[in-house]
């Protein structure tokens, strides 16, 4: 009896070992302020309920294509204003009540509402009506044809949420997704669960939670010490060789939507001056900030496009590198004054701003470095427009459509410009669209609108075992759908 | 006693009062507009505003003070900017990290300190003195930030003892929980404990050479028992004020600390407040700093007061 016993014992623990792990923790380096992705621009609350606890109409893929998610199919009008869409049958939300057409009338209502507090209310402001046709079927009008509005209803500000629910989500969201939430202890982790009663693929991972390390030496303890099983966007990539070094873990290194420029206040003199702006641009040595601020991680640009998007062209010729055509278009305006130069805080602008005043030293424009807090920056250099110079990320997927803002921080006024990218937004057909796009690549590199630096990459570090993360960014979310473990 | 017990509170309630004034203003006064940074660079006007006009940012600045400091009279903190929950929620949860490491550091640094400066001070100029006085030398110049990277290193990533940081809350467990607080109370404890052993020894070395000892030595008491009867216990006053101090400077000032640990802690929070503009949060949390330690002030001049019956006539 006692050797059965123990058998018994064996055995069980034998199972327990080849039993395969479906919990998985991930390390983020911003905690979510909250986690309604309609209320809120910061990044965090995407890492953590994109696609996992929320879903839209539509979705983006992990290469950036739009793909059906609530929604099953779609159709438009000839013309072009009426999108149809069809949802997914037996759809519920977390907390058992039903996801039908009246749900997606509330959720697109309230986005483009007038008090609504969406950061991203310009997806939603072609839209002229919402009806619910049946309870599997949602009509919205437009006011002007857009080839775009299903690419605008996959970005996670354009959730479906409930109105059941909606007054909560910020604490304890409620979702369609296949996780559901489970706590959140503020200042440490989110944590989610599988969701049994999801209406499509049952996910691999039974549970999964996002651990909150935002100082760069704590993470790479946390990876070494096996505390996190991966940290997708990770915040020392100094120690990236170490990583790659050690068959315990892999680094992924893929791209982002961050097209990172030195951006310019063109309506302030001597920017103004397109002379100078142009002779900035020639005096950037894009390889050596890349180099020196990004240990290596990063793709040249020339233009406001991510370089794995099919429209882009590469017009990095432009502003090459030539530090003597930039110092004789300096003699031609008859020299360049010190410039402002403010800095947010991320490691791309801080490192990569020294190394620009150094270069821009060397065709003699002295610069005077101002550092700034996140805060700080929004109020004096994106609201005020008070500032010459300063370097940022724009990590909204596809977002060339800034530059037709007048009233943008870097003020770019062009008619011309915003012409074409009108007409983008009518234009449904890939081609045209294609055309179009690179006219408007084009404008912004010759006008020398800002000086486009790199494309930022995102670098993640995770246990050799896990399967199926995202390599690119083509929004900034950890979609744990298809996430597994390897025997 | 009364009487001055009641002078001591007007002036604590005072010092509060303007306490308030000065936090609000300063940190009002702070560049960076709460809404802007929460809805990010592509946010439309109008939703900006409706979102200021949500949080209440638009009344004036005295008469948000005013309804600030009214709610707090009466146990509302407001609610989070960002987290959108109840500010005493969120300190509550908070200082059931903080208050612990924070007496857990306290402890372990007593119980270094006390038998060191103990040993220094009986054998004042010896190699053991002189050993003591270099490693607490040693124990102060040591950044305690850079003390605990090495603690992870060593204990975390190399020797697989604990965690690289977190906290797993006190629901996971007793044991577990003071796990997690280990490293980063022994990182704080060793400057606490390198100055306190130091106050330690020479407060004791001064009692030790005052006429009193001399006459229980002479009326035959060996020289240990002279140290522990009659000179340990008047060597307490200076020490016991160093502790008091210690443990305010434990509370509010572990930012860095947890930071490297990863903890959610009240040093987090107030970091992480002024970084979001979460105005109302750094508000109510330095406020409630300041309290506690005009309290600990408080308590103490009344224990003095017990202590030393000449002060309550000067008061």
């Amino acid at each position: 009896m006692k050797q059965l016993t123990l058998a018994a014992v064996l055995a069980l623990t034998a199972n327990a070992a080849v039993a395969q792990q479906d919990t998985i923790t991930l390390g983020m380096v911003l905690e979510p302020p909250n986690l309604d992705p309609t209320g809120g621009a910061a990044a965090a609350i995407d890492e953590v309920v994109y696609a996992n606890i929320f879903e839209g109409l539509t979705r983006f893929g992990p290469d950036g294509s739009v793909r059906p998610a609530l929604a099953r199919s779609w159709e438009v009008s000839d013309d072009g204003t009426v999108y149809t869409f069809h949802l997914n049958e037996g759809v519920t939300f977390h907390d058992g009540t039903t996801m039908d057409a009246e749900d997606v009338v509330f959720s697109l209502d309230r986005a483009r509402a007038e008090d609504s507090t969406n950061a991203q209310k310009a997806l939603f402001a072609g839209i002229a009506s919402v009806e619910a046709v049946d309870p599997l079927t949602v009509k919205v009008t437009l006011a002007e044809p857009n080839g775009n509005f299903p690419f605008n209803m996959a970005w996670g500000d354009a959730v479906i949420v409930a109105p059941e629910s909606i007054e909560t989500d910020a604490t304890s969201p409620v979702g369609t997704g296949p996780f559901t939430f489970v706590e959140w202890v503020k200042g440490d982790h989110v944590t989610i669960a599988r969701n049994d009663a999801y209406w499509g693929d049952a996910p691999a991972l039974a549970q999964a939670t996002f651990k909150f390390i935002s100082d760069p030496n704590a993470a790479f303890a946390a990876m070494m010490a096996g505390d996190v099983d991966a940290f997708p966007n990770f915040p020392a990539p100094e120690t990236l060789s170490q990583f790659e070094a050690d068959p315990r873990f892999t680094v992924i290194v893929g791209s982002t939507e961050g097209e990172t420029i030195l951006a310019m206040n063109n309506k302030q003199p001597p920017l103004d001056d397109i002379r100078v702006r142009e002779a900035i641009a020639h005096a950037i040595n894009r390889q050596e900030i890349i180099d020196g601020a990004m240990f290596g991680f990063g793709t040249p640009i020339g233009t406001h496009f991510a370089p794995h998007n099919p429209d882009y062209i590469d017009l990095t010729g432009l502003s090459a590198y030539d530090p003597d055509a930039s110092k004789a278009l300096i003699a031609e305006v008859g020299g360049v004054g010190p410039l402002r130069l403010m800095l947010p805080p991320p490691t791309y602008a801080r490192r990569g701003g020294e190394i620009i005043a150094a270069q821009l030293r060397a065709v003699g424009i002295e610069t005077e470095i101002t550092n700034l807090e996140w805060a700080q920056w929004l109020e004096q250099v994106f609201k005020g427009k008070d500032f010459d110079l300063t370097i940022v990320s724009h990590t909204e997927p596809a977002d060339i459509n800034i530059y037709a803002r007048p009233d943008y921080y870097f003020q770019y006024d062009n008619r011309y410009f915003r012409m074409v990218i009108d007409e983008l937004a009518v234009t449904s057909d890939p081609a045209a669209r294609r055309a179009l796009n690179h006219v408007a690549e084009t404008i912004i590199a010759k006008d020398y609108v800002n000086g486009y630096l790199f494309q930022l990459a995102k670098t993640g570090v995770a246990n050799a075992k896990i399967r199926g993360l995202w390599e690119n960014a083509p929004t900034q979310a950890n979609d744990l759908t298809g996430v597994s473990w390897a025997e | 006693m009364l009487r001055y017990a009641l002078s001591r509170a007007l002036s604590l309630a005072l010092s509060l009062l303007v306490a308030s004034a000065v936090i609000f203003a300063v940190i009002e006064v702070i560049p960076g507009d709460p809404a802007s940074y929460m809805l990010g660079l592509n946010a439309t006007p109008e939703a900006v505003a409706a979102l200021r006009d949500q949080l209440g940012l638009d009344g004036s600045l005295l008469s948000r003070y005013l309804h600030w400091l009214g709610g707090m009279l009466s146990g509302d903190f407001g609610t989070s900017y960002t987290y959108k929950v109840p500010v005493s929620e969120l300190v509550a949860q908070r200082l059931w990290v903080s208050l612990p490491l924070a007496l857990y550091a306290l402890v372990l640094s007593t119980l270094i300190a006390f038998p060191v400066g103990l040993i220094a001070a009986a054998r004042r100029g010896s190699v053991t003195d002189y050993g003591i006085m270099g490693a607490t030398q040693l124990g102060i110049a040591v950044p305690n930030f850079w003390f605990a990277m090495l603690l992870v290193l060593v204990f975390a990533v190399n020797l697989r003892w604990f965690s690289a940081g977190g906290f797993p809350g006190w629901d996971a467990g007793l044991l577990p929980g003071l796990k997690a607080l280990t490293l980063p109370a022994v990182a704080l404890a060793l400057p606490q404990a390198s100055i306190l052993a130091r106050v330690m020894r020479s407060a004791l070395i001064e009692t030790l050479g005052q006429d009193y000892i001399r006459t229980a030595r002479a009326k035959g008491l060996s020289r240990r028992q002279a140290t522990t009867r009659h000179a340990l216990r008047n060597a307490m006053i200076p020490v016991l004020t160093i502790i008091g101090l210690q443990f305010s400077f434990l509370l509010a000032g572990a930012i860095i600390i947890e930071n490297v640990f990863f903890l959610p802690g009240l040093g987090r929070l107030i970091f992480q407040g002024i970084t979001q503009r979460d105005l109302i949060v750094v508000e109510s949390l330095v406020m409630l700093l300041v309290f506690a330690v005009i309290l600990v002030t408080f308590l103490v001049d009344l224990a003095y007061a017990a202590v030393d019956p000449r002060l309550r006539r000067t008061a």
